[in-house]
C-alpha cells in the first residue's frame, strides 16, 4: 500500500479496496521500521492518527467523498498543531505544545486528511541539508550518506522512501524544492499569499510560503487544493479565487512559450544537471512547447539580497523566543538579561544564532541603508527581471539545484557554499513567483531536478506542465533501494 | 543670565476601541491579569496581526482635527529591542511613513490670548504590558491583558516655552480626543500618558540645548511639576559648570524630584525597518471625506461659537468648552434659562465649586442642568435674589426637592414684591433706627452712600432676604431723602 | 566592512544571544565569510529603484473592530515555563 499514490488511494478508498485506518496503520508500522535509519519524524502521532482516520472513514461511510478523505500525510514540524509538540526542530520549543492549530493544518484535516506526524526539518527552516535540526540530520534515503536537502528535509525523505505518500513543507529560500531535487520528488513553492501562513512558524515573513512535496504533480495538485485558499488571519494572505489545478493537468503544452535562462548555466552549474535541463525541455519541445533564451540579468545578485532580507526578518521574527511564555528557558536565570542571553544561546543552535546576528547587523544603525534598504531595491531589480521575463515566456526552465545531494558533514563548516546551492531557487521567493522542482533524471544515481517558474498564480501552469511531462517520462516513479 | 525653556511633548493616547489594533481581543481596563491576552498578543509562534479598521480610523479623524496632512499611504514597522512585557521583543509601530503628518493645535493661555503648537506627526502603534514588581518571591510579575491596545503617539514640535503652556497643551489634546470620542482620556488608568522632552537655552539663543525626555508622567499637576522641576536642575547644573546629558529621566512625584533612568538606557539600537506581516495601508479620499463630514463641533469652533453667539468673554468660553460634557451641560442650562451670561456664571461659579469640593465630574453633578436653568428662570423674574438662589441651589445640590419651584414653595423662599408690604416693613425698620435717619440725614453725600448699606442690610435683615433688593433700595432711598 | 570582536559581541547583546568566550573567533570568521558574501550586491547600480518590501505590492486589509477572543488563560499558562496568579514571572525587572 505504501506505494500508492494520493490519486491512486483516493480512487482506492472509494472503491473501497482499503479503509483509511488500514492504509494508515500500515504506514505507521512502516514509519516505526523504516524511519529509524533516515529520523524524517521529529513525532509520530499515531492514536491520533487511527481517529482521524476512522473518522474519514465514518465520513466516508456517511456519504462523503473528497479526494484527500483518509489521505495520510504529514506536517513539517513548524506548523502549529494544538496539543502536539511543534518544535520547528529546535530546543528552544522542545517541549512547545502548540495551543492552537494553523490554517494549512486545519484546512487540510477539515477535508478528511491524516496527519501521521511532524517531520523533522532544518532548524526554524534555516538551511539546505537538514543538518541544523536539534533533533539529528534526515538521511536521503537515495543514500544514507548524503543530505535529503532542507529546509524541509524530513518531509522529503519520509516522502522519498514511501513511508508517506505526501507532506506539507515551507519554501523561503528553496526549502520545498530543493529537497524535492535531491530525492526524487516533485515540490511546489506556490505563489507568495497563495497559502495561509497563519500558525506557520515564521523564519522571512517577506518569503516564507507552505506547498506540497509528493510524488506526482497530481499529488502535489491534490494536496495544494487542501492547502491554499484565502484567510482573513493572515494580513498578506491573497484573497484571489484558487484555480482548479486537478482540471488544469491535462490541458495539451501546444504553443507553451518556454524560456531558458542563459544565466542559469554559467559556471558553478554540474553539466550533466545542465544536460537534465535540457532533456526536459527536448521533451517539452516533443509536446508542442517552443523554447528561446531568456536573460535574468540580476540573477547573481539574489543570494546576498536574499542572505541580508530573510536573517533581518528572522532576526526580529525569532525575538520571541525569550524563555518567558513558552517554550526552552534556561536553568536559574540570574537576571533578565541573564535569562534571555543564556534561554537562547542554548536554545538556538549555530547557524540559528548566525543569521540572527547577520540580520540584527544588517538593520543596526548605520548599516540599514547599505544592507537592508540596498537588498530591498535588489530585491525590485530581481522581480523586475521576471516581470520582464514573462511578457516573452510563459514558463521558465532550469536546474533546481547546482549540484545533486552533497555528504552529511560536507559542507558544515562553511555556511557561505551551502548558501550558494540557493542560487537557482531564491529567486522566485524574492519575487514571489510560483516555482516547482520535478524529478528530471539521476546523476552518479543520485536524483536530479529541474525547477519550472512560472508569473504569479499561474501555480495550475506549472502543475500541469509536470504532470504532462511525467506522462511521458518515468524518473518520478524511481524508488530508492531498500523502501 | 535669563534662560528659555523649550518643551516638546509625546502623548500617548490609548484609542477607544472595543478590539485591540492587531487582534480581537477586548481592551477592557482592570481585567484579571492575561484574561484579555490571546495569541496574538502574547507573540505565540506562528501568530500574525490583522489591523482594525476602527484604529485607523479614529487616528483620521485626529488628524482632520488638527488640520494635518493625511498621507495616501502609512506604514507599520517594526521597534527592536528586549522587554518582558513586549512579548514579540518588537513593538509594532510606524517610523519612517505615519499615519498622520504635520498639524497644529491652538491652545488659549491663562490670560485669555492663544499660541499655535505645531503637531510634528501623529502615529498607530500597539501598547506593551504591564510588569508588576511587587514581590512574586523576588520575580517580576508580567500581565499582557494592554499588550495590543491601540494607541496614537501625538508628537508636538518644540514650540512649548514653560510648564504652562505644557499643562495647556496636554490639556487641549485631552480635550480634543474626548471631543472625539477617540480617547477615554482616563490619566489615572494610563489612557492619556506624557513624555516631556525638557532643554533649556540662554534667551536669545537660536540653537536647542540638550534636551531631557520625562517620561510617563501621567497628571495635569505631574507635568507641571515635573517641568519645572527638570527646568531648575538643568539651569541649576549649567549654571554650576555642568553640561546637560540627553537622557530619559522618571518624575518621582512623592520626592518631587526626576532622576536619571540611565542603568536601563544603555545604547538603544531598535533597528526599525518595515513589518513583513503588514501591508501598506492605503486611505482613500472618500474614507476621510466621510470622516470630515461626521466630525462633531471641535473645542475651537465651540469656543468661537460661545464668545460669538452668547457674547461670553474668551476665558469664560474657554473655560465652557475645555470639556465636551461641560459644554453641553452649559447649553443644557441655556436652553432652559435662555441668558448666557447667568448659566455661565452659575456653571463656572457655584456648580464648578460644588464639584470641586466633593470631587466630581460634570455628569456625576448632584444638580442637573434642567434644575440649574429652572432656577436661573426664577431670577430673572425675580421670584427669587441672587442670595436665596444660592440656598436654593445648596438644596436642590442636597436633593431636598425635585425643582427649583418645589425648593422656593416648600422653603417659603418666594420674594416679596409688595411694594405695600416692603413699604410697611421699611417704615418698621427706620422707626427702630431713628438715630441713624437724624445722622443720615445731617450728612453730606459722601457718607451717606455707607450708611445707605446699613439701612439696606437691615431691611433685608427684618424681611428674612426675602424682600426684593431693587424695590428695598428704591423705595428706601424715597423714604431717607423724601 | 570587516567585523571586529567587539563588533560582535555589540550585535550578540543587540540580539540577546550569550555567546561562549571561546566561540567568538570562529563566530567573527564565519560572519565576516557571510558579509563578503553579502557585500557583492554593493556593485549593483539600484540608484532609482524604489525598495521591495512585499512581492506583491498588496494593501493591507481591515479587520471589523469586534471583540472575537475568550479567555484562554490557562491553556496558553499551561505551557509557560513560570507563572503564577495568573502572571508570567521573569527574574526581577530593576526599574
Amino acid at each position: 500500500m505504501h506505494q500508492l499514490t494520493l490519486a491512486q488511494i483516493a480512487r482506492g478508498l472509494a472503491a473501497k479496496d482499503f479503509s483509511a485506518v488500514e492504509l494508515s496503520a500500515a504506514l505507521l508500522a512502516r514509519i516505526q521500521q523504516l524511519d529509524p535509519q533516515l529520523n524524517s519524524f521529529i513525532t509520530v502521532t499515531a492514536d491520533q492518527a487511527l481517529a482521524q482516520a476512522a473518522a474519514a472513514d465514518a465520513r466516508r461511510a456517511a456519504g462523503e467523498n473528497g479526494a484527500l478523505l483518509g489521505a495520510p500525510i504529514a506536517h513539517k514540524d513548524l506548523f502549529c498543531t494544538q496539543g502536539v509538540l511543534t518544535t520547528c526542530a529546535s530546543k528552544i520549543l522542545h517541549n512547545f505544545k502548540a495551543p492552537y492549530d494553523a490554517t494549512v493544518v486545519d484546512k487540510l484535516a477539515a477535508a478528511g486528511a491524516v496527519s501521521l506526524g511532524k517531520l523533522n526539518m532544518d532548524e526554524f527552516a534555516m538551511g539546505s541539508s537538514n543538518e541544523s535540526s536539534h533533533y539529528g540530520a534526515v538521511k536521503n534515503p537515495w543514500n544514507l550518506e548524503r543530505v535529503p536537502g532542507g529546509s524541509s528535509g524530513g518531509s522529503a525523505a519520509a516522502v522519498a522512501a514511501r513511508l508517506i505518500p505526501a507532506a506539507t513543507g515551507t519554501d523561503t529560500g528553496g526549502s520545498i524544492r530543493q529537497p524535492a531535487a535531491l530525492t526524487n520528488l516533485t515540490g511546489l513553492k506556490p505563489t507568495y499569499g497563495r497559502v495561509s501562513r497563519w500558525g506557520m512558524i515564521a523564519y522571512a515573513s517577506s518569503l516564507d510560503q507552505g506547498g506540497p512535496i509528493a510524488r506526482t504533480a497530481e499529488d502535489c495538485a491534490l494536496l495544494l487544493t487542501g492547502m491554499a485558499g484565502f484567510d482573513a488571519k493572515d494580513s498578506t494572505c491573497v484573497d484571489v479565487p484558487v484555480d482548479d489545478y486537478l482540471a488544469a493537468l491535462n490541458q495539451p503544452l501546444a504553443g507553451l512559450r518556454i524560456g531558458l535562462p542563459k544565466e542559469y548555466f554559467g559556471a558553478g552549474l554540474d553539466g550533466r544537471i545542465a544536460d537534465a535541463v535540457l532533456a526536459v525541455v527536448e521533451e517539452l519541445k516533443k509536446l508542442g512547447a517552443t523554447v528561446k533564451e531568456i536573460s535574468l540579468p540580476n540573477m547573481q545578485q539574489a543570494i546576498p539580497a536574499y542572505y541580508v532580507i530573510a536573517p533581518a526578518e528572522a532576526s526580529s521574527n525569532l525575538s520571541r523566543f525569550d524563555g518567558v511564555r513558552f517554550g526552552y528557558r534556561c536553568e536559574n536565570p540570574q537576571n533578565l538579561e541573564d535569562l534571555y542571553k543564556r534561554s537562547r544561546g542554548e536554545g538556538f543552535g549555530a547557524e540559528v544564532q548566525r543569521r540572527i546576528m547577520v540580520g540584527t547587523y544588517a538593520l543596526s544603525a548605520g548599516y540599514y541603508d547599505a544592507y537592508y534598504l540596498k537588498a530591498q531595491k535588489v530585491r525590485r531589480l530581481i522581480k523586475n527581471d521576471f516581470v520582464a521575463a514573462f511578457d516573452e515566456v510563459d514558463l521558465i526552465v532550469g536546474p533546481t539545484t547546482p549540484n545533486p545531494a552533497w555528504k552529511l558533514g560536507e559542507k558544515s563548516s562553511d555556511p557561505v557554499s551551502a548558501y550558494l546551492e540557493d542560487i537557482y531557487t531564491i529567486t522566485a521567493n524574492l519575487a514571489g513567483i510560483p516555482g516547482l522542482s520535478m524529478p528530471a533524471g539521476f546523476v552518479d544515481g543520485l536524483p536530479v531536478g529541474v525547477q519550472l517558474l512560472a508569473p504569479y498564480f499561474h501555480e495550475a501552469r506549472l502543475l500541469n506542465v509536470a504532470h504532462q511531462y511525467q506522462q511521458v517520462t518515468d524518473w518520478h516513479t524511481r524508488t530508492p533501494s531498500g523502501f | 543670565m535669563q534662560w528659555e525653556t523649550v518643551i516638546g511633548l509625546e502623548i500617548h493616547a490609548q484609542l477607544a476601541t472595543q478590539s485591540k489594533i492587531f487582534s480581537g481581543s477586548a481592551t477592557t481596563f482592570g481585567a484579571e491579569p492575561n484574561t484579555q491576552a490571546s495569541l496574538v498578543d502574547l507573540g505565540m509562534p506562528g501568530t500574525l496581526p490583522v489591523l482594525n479598521a476602527e484604529a485607523v480610523r479614529m487616528a483620521c479623524k485626529f488628524g482632520l482635527a488638527i488640520d494635518a496632512e493625511i498621507a495616501a499611504s502609512n506604514v507599520f514597522a517594526r521597534k527592536n529591542y528586549f522587554y518582558p512585557d513586549l512579548p514579540k521583543g518588537y513593538q509594532t509601530s510606524q517610523m519612517d511613513h505615519p499615519i498622520v503628518g504635520k498639524g497644529f493645535l491652538d491652545i488659549t493661555l491663562e490670560d485669555g490670548s492663544s499660541k499655535r503648537i505645531g503637531i510634528t506627526r501623529a502615529h498607530l502603534e500597539e501598547d506593551a504590558g504591564k510588569s508588576l514588581h511587587e514581590d512574586f518571591h523576588g520575580m517580576t510579575g508580567i500581565d499582557l491583558n494592554r499588550a495590543g491596545t491601540p494607541l496614537l503617539e501625538i508628537v508636538s514640535e518644540p514650540d512649548i516655552r514653560s510648564a504652562k503652556e505644557a499643562v495647556a497643551y496636554v490639556k487641549a489634546i485631552h480635550a480634543l480626543v474626548r471631543y472625539l470620542g477617540i480617547c477615554d482620556g482616563n490619566m489615572a488608568e494610563g489612557s492619556l500618558r506624557c513624555d516631556c522632552n525638557v532643554s533649556v537655552r540662554p534667551k536669545g539663543q537660536a540653537a536647542f540645548g540638550t534636551r531631557a525626555e520625562i517620561k510617563n508622567v501621567n497628571s495635569f499637576r505631574f507635568i507641571e511639576k515635573a517641568i519645572n522641576h527638570e527646568v531648575q536642575r538643568q539651569i541649576e547644573l549649567i549654571e554650576d559648570g555642568g553640561t546637560v546629558v540627553q537622557e530619559t529621566r522618571l518624575y518621582d512625584p512623592n520626592k518631587d524630584e526626576t532622576r536619571s533612568m540611565r542603568s536601563k538606557e544603555e545604547a538603544n539600537d531598535y533597528r526599525y525597518f518595515p513589518c513583513p506581516d503588514l501591508l501598506p495601508v492605503v486611505i482613500e479620499r472618500s474614507f476621510l471625506e466621510e470622516i470630515r463630514a461626521a466630525l462633531p463641533e471641535l473645542p475651537v469652533q465651540k469656543r468661537e461659537r460661545f464668545e460669538r453667539e452668547f457674547a461670553l468673554s474668551a476665558y469664560d468660553a474657554s473655560v465652557l468648552s475645555a470639556s465636551r460634557e461641560l459644554a453641553d451641560y452649559f447649553e443644557a442650562v441655556l436652553a432652559v434659562c435662555a441668558d448666557a451670561k447667568l448659566a455661565a456664571n452659575w456653571v463656572m461659579g457655584e456648580l464648578s465649586s460644588l464639584l470641586n469640593k466633593d470631587n466630581l465630574e460634570i455628569d456625576q453633578s448632584p444638580v442637573s442642568a434642567a434644575q440649574l436653568g429652572g432656577m436661573i428662570l426664577r431670577i430673572k423674574d425675580n421670584t427669587i435674589s441672587g442670595k436665596i438662589a444660592k440656598m436654593v441651589f445648596e438644596a436642590l445640590a442636597a436633593g431636598e426637592g425635585a425643582s427649583a419651584d418645589e425648593v422656593i414653595e416648600k422653603k417659603g423662599l418666594k420674594q416679596v414684591t409688595d411694594s405695600g408690604a416692603i413699604e410697611a416693613m421699611l417704615d418698621e425698620v427706620l422707626a427702630a433706627n431713628a438715630e441713624q435717619v437724624e445722622q443720615y440725614r445731617a450728612s453730606d453725600e459722601a457718607k451717606r452712600g455707607k450708611m445707605f448699606g446699613f439701612f439696606v442690610g437691615q431691611a433685608m435683615k427684618a424681611s428674612k432676604g426675602k424682600a426684593n433688593p431693587g424695590q428695598v433700595n428704591q423705595l428706601l432711598k424715597q423714604k431717607l431723602e423724601g | 566592512m570587516a567585523l571586529e570582536r567587539s563588533d560582535v559581541e555589540k550585535i550578540a547583546h543587540l540580539a540577546r544571544l550569550g555567546l561562549a568566550e571561546v566561540e567568538i573567533p570562529r563566530t567573527t570568521e564565519t560572519l565576516n565569510n557571510i558579509l563578503g558574501l553579502i557585500d557583492q550586491m554593493q556593485a549593483v547600480d539600484t540608484d532609482g529603484i524604489e525598495p521591495l518590501a512585499h512581492p506583491l505590492e498588496a494593501t493591507q486589509r481591515l479587520r471589523a473592530d469586534v471583540v472575537t477572543e475568550t479567555n484562554r488563560r490557562d491553556a496558553y499558562q499551561a505551557i509557560a515555563p513560570a507563572v503564577e496568579n495568573g502572571l508570567y514571572l521573569v527574574p526581577k525587572v530593576i526599574e
